[in-house]
């Protein structure tokens, strides 16, 4: 029997942004399997010329209120970069843990409101609520709890206030610190419960030998913040090297720019960090990937839900950790800054290039901006996670489709979507930086 | 009867509809009161054109977002634009400091052409708004409050205040005093002086207020030798979609 599929989702649901998945099947023949980016441009590298450096990290952070803290910390990185200033170790410290903050917030907005409600056969949360009533508060209750922590922390979760370039304008107090920990010791049930719920959900089975790209370090912690650029296939880059990797490219089917190394294309994101820095996992968090059975190197793109999984639990104990740290070696408050527009000259300030690659939750991402010996910002550019998995998106497509062949249109569809539910796409930010295909009906 | 309640989004961060999901447990008694009908970001559930209140998210930057809430607004009983996106303009504004064909050119190269983008404008510079909430990003406890009023159908309007009168009353030190430019004296309260509590300066995204005190300001920054065009060019950060004309884009 001939099998077609006519598979057109406008506006995905339960992505942030806006996309279209097309899916052309003709007598069992795969026609086209491609995802379109429809989010309006905002232009943002556009509107960082000849603004202060010092304005970059506000400006950049509102590209994604997802990943606004990922965002901010990537501008202040390469801003820091090019004009030359060396942050404290007592900085980076607190910017892992804000960084450890954003990837538990946003993967279990991920895994409870975007995903399970496939898992679990429902169109999203909100019938669940009746349902499994126990299991939405679960997941509030622990959205507010990074929340509350972020707020603490740099007085937002979404668009942090006091991570600047320099260090932090306001710096959390022994009773803070204490603060967090106690709402950090309590998430650890709510984890425990989460990671057996994770355990009973399944995942669809689907496997295509892909290469995947990430932080790579020398020493013994699992990267988010800082490292090289590195990927499974051994190969390895400075941050300044980033378009050795990203190779971005325009395709005659779509005008949305693509990203590949030395493949078709390659995959970012928690299952690329797990499958690149097992080994440096925090125990507890390698036990529940034990648990579930995840190991590298695992190529299902379904399982990347089940990798995030993992990163919670991660960084919640690594945020417990530094947290005691800090208690235990006390902060130093003469680092607390405010340099606003720099108009005080508190930052000595160099013409210059500066580089950022950061893993935030979808992935890594860079920025990298060109300031001049004011300042001010003469070029920028930054390259979106979601932008670097697009293609491989495709890729996956074009391989599970025909696999699929004996599902309905419906099912295929759920597939296709749960798919790129999976990778987390964050479409908003990418769309300010790629080539959108507007599809004008 | 529930009254439906249907959010939209159009170019923005969805932020202020994260800020919504950081209620926490709460949302599931504002839930309760309301009927949410549309929420892309978190539901699959499509209204289908039926709803009474349409939430707004982000500002209008293209042709085609122009046509779209224009037909949300004539749904909508009731239409609330949350965040500075789609209260003011926001960030997005800052396209409309550059020649649109030279600042597409410079992020998208020769395809500049595929993409459909006219001068940012928030959502009042095309439809009728019946409530703001302010803020890059919403206030939470200004947008429960907007809700409320928008339920019983009474009228709500942000504070005729500037920034300061609230940062006094949390005893903070003034940034001008320590030597920098910070927007609170001209911008739009309401907001409980939220990132200067937290050591940074107000970059006034809530707006600037309908009547600022002008020779007010003018003196601050005479005193602290501030050049009028470094403010103009932190308000141009939120406030610059506003210069947008009447039909301009139509």
């Amino acid at each position: 029997m001939s099998k077609n599929y006519d598979i057109k989702v406008e506006y995905l649901t339960r992505v942030e942004g806006h996309g279209n998945i097309v899916v052309n099947v003709r007598d069992n023949k795969l026609e086209k399997a491609e995802l379109h980016i429809v989010e309006a441009p905002r232009l943002f590298e556009g509107m960082l010329r000849g603004r202060s450096i010092f304005e970059a990290q506000h400006i950049t952070s509102r590209i994604c209120g997802i990943c606004s803290c990922g965002h901010t910390l990537a501008s202040i990185q390469a801003a820091e970069d090019a004009i030359g200033f060396t942050p404290s170790k007592q900085t980076i410290e607190l910017r892992k843990l804000l960084l450890h903050y954003e990837t538990l917030d946003s993967h279990l907005l991920h895994i409870y409101l975007l995903v399970a409600p496939d898992l679990l056969g429902v169109k999203s949360f909100v019938p669940l609520i009746s349902t499994h009533n126990k299991v939405v508060r679960r997941a509030l209750r622990m959205k507010k709890t990074c929340n509350d922590v972020c707020d603490i922390l740099v007085g937002r979760h979404v668009h942090p206030i006091s991570a600047i370039i320099g260090g932090f304008t306001k710096l959390p107090s022994v009773g803070e610190i204490t603060d967090q920990l106690t709402f950090l010791y309590d998430m650890r049930a709510d984890m425990d419960a989460t990671v057996e719920l994770a355990a009973t959900l399944k995942f669809p089975q689907f496997e295509r030998e892909m290469e995947f790209v990430g932080l790579v370090s020398d020493d013994g912690e699992y990267p988010f913040l800082m490292g090289d650029i590195g990927s499974t296939d051994n190969f390895r880059y400075p941050k300044n090297e980033y378009k050795k990797v990203t190779n971005e490219f325009i395709v005659p089917h779509s005008s949305a720019k693509f990203a590949k190394h030395k493949r078709e294309s390659y995959m970012v994101g928690a299952l690329a960090r797990l499958n690149l820095n097992y080994d440096k996992l925090h125990p507890k968090a390698k036990a529940v990937a034990e648990a579930i059975g995840l190991k590298p190197m695992c190529y299902n793109p379904f399982l990347n839900t089940a990798a995030q999984l993992v990163e919670c639990v991660h960084a919640l104990e690594e945020s417990i950790r530094i947290l005691k740290e800090l208690r235990d070696r006390g902060v130093n408050y003469s680092e607390q800054i405010v340099v606003g527009l720099n108009e005080t000259n508190n930052i000595e300030v160099k013409a210059g290039e500066g580089y950022a690659a950061v893993e935030v939750p979808r992935g890594i991402l860079f920025h990298h901006y060109e300031v001049d010996d004011k300042g001010k910002i003469v070029n920028a550019n930054c390259i979106i996670p979601t932008n670097q998995n697009v293609n491989n998106i495709e890729h996956d497509m074009k391989k599970l489709v025909p696999e699929q062949m004996e599902k309905s249109e419906e099912q295929m569809t759920l597939l296709m979507e749960m798919l790129v539910r999976a990778y987390d796409p964050c479409i908003s930010c990418s769309a300010h930086f790629l080539d959108v295909k507007y599809i004008n009906r | 009867m529930k009254a439906k309640v249907a959010f939209f989004d159009f170019a923005c961060c969805e932020g202020c509809q994260l800020q919504v999901a950081n209620i926490g447990e709460a949302l599931l008694d504002v839930l309760d009161k309301i009927d949410v009908v549309e929420f892309r970001e978190v539901m699959s559930e499509k209204s289908g054109g039926d709803y009474d209140v349409a939430v707004i998210e982000g500002s209008i930057t293209t042709k085609h977002a122009i046509e779209r809430i224009k037909e949300i607004r004539s749904i909508a009983k009731v239409l609330i634009t949350i965040g500075a996106c789609a209260s003011i303009g926001g960030v997005n504004g800052m396209k409309n400091n550059f020649e649109l064909p030279e600042i597409k050119k410079y992020v998208y190269g020769e395809d500049e052409k595929y993409f459909d983008s006219v001068p940012t404008m928030a959502v009042d510079q095309v439809v009728k708004v019946d409530y703001y909430v302010h803020g890059c990003p919403m206030y939470v406890p200004e947008f429960v409050t907007v809700l409320k009023h928008a339920l019983m159908g009474i009228p709500y309007k942000a504070p005729e205040k500037s920034v300061c009168t609230e940062c006094k009353l949390n005893e903070n030190e003034c940034l001008f005093d320590r030597g920098l430019t910070c927007m609170g004296p001209v911008t739009r309260a309401g907001c409980n002086s939220w990132c200067i509590n937290n050591g940074n300066i107000c970059y006034g995204c809530r707006g600037m207020l309908d009547d600022p005190a002008k020779t007010g300001q003018i003196e601050i920054l005479k005193k602290h030798d501030i050049p009028l065009e470094w403010v103009t060019n932190k308000f141009n950060m939120y406030n610059k979609a506003k210069d947008v004309k009447e039909n301009e884009n139509e």
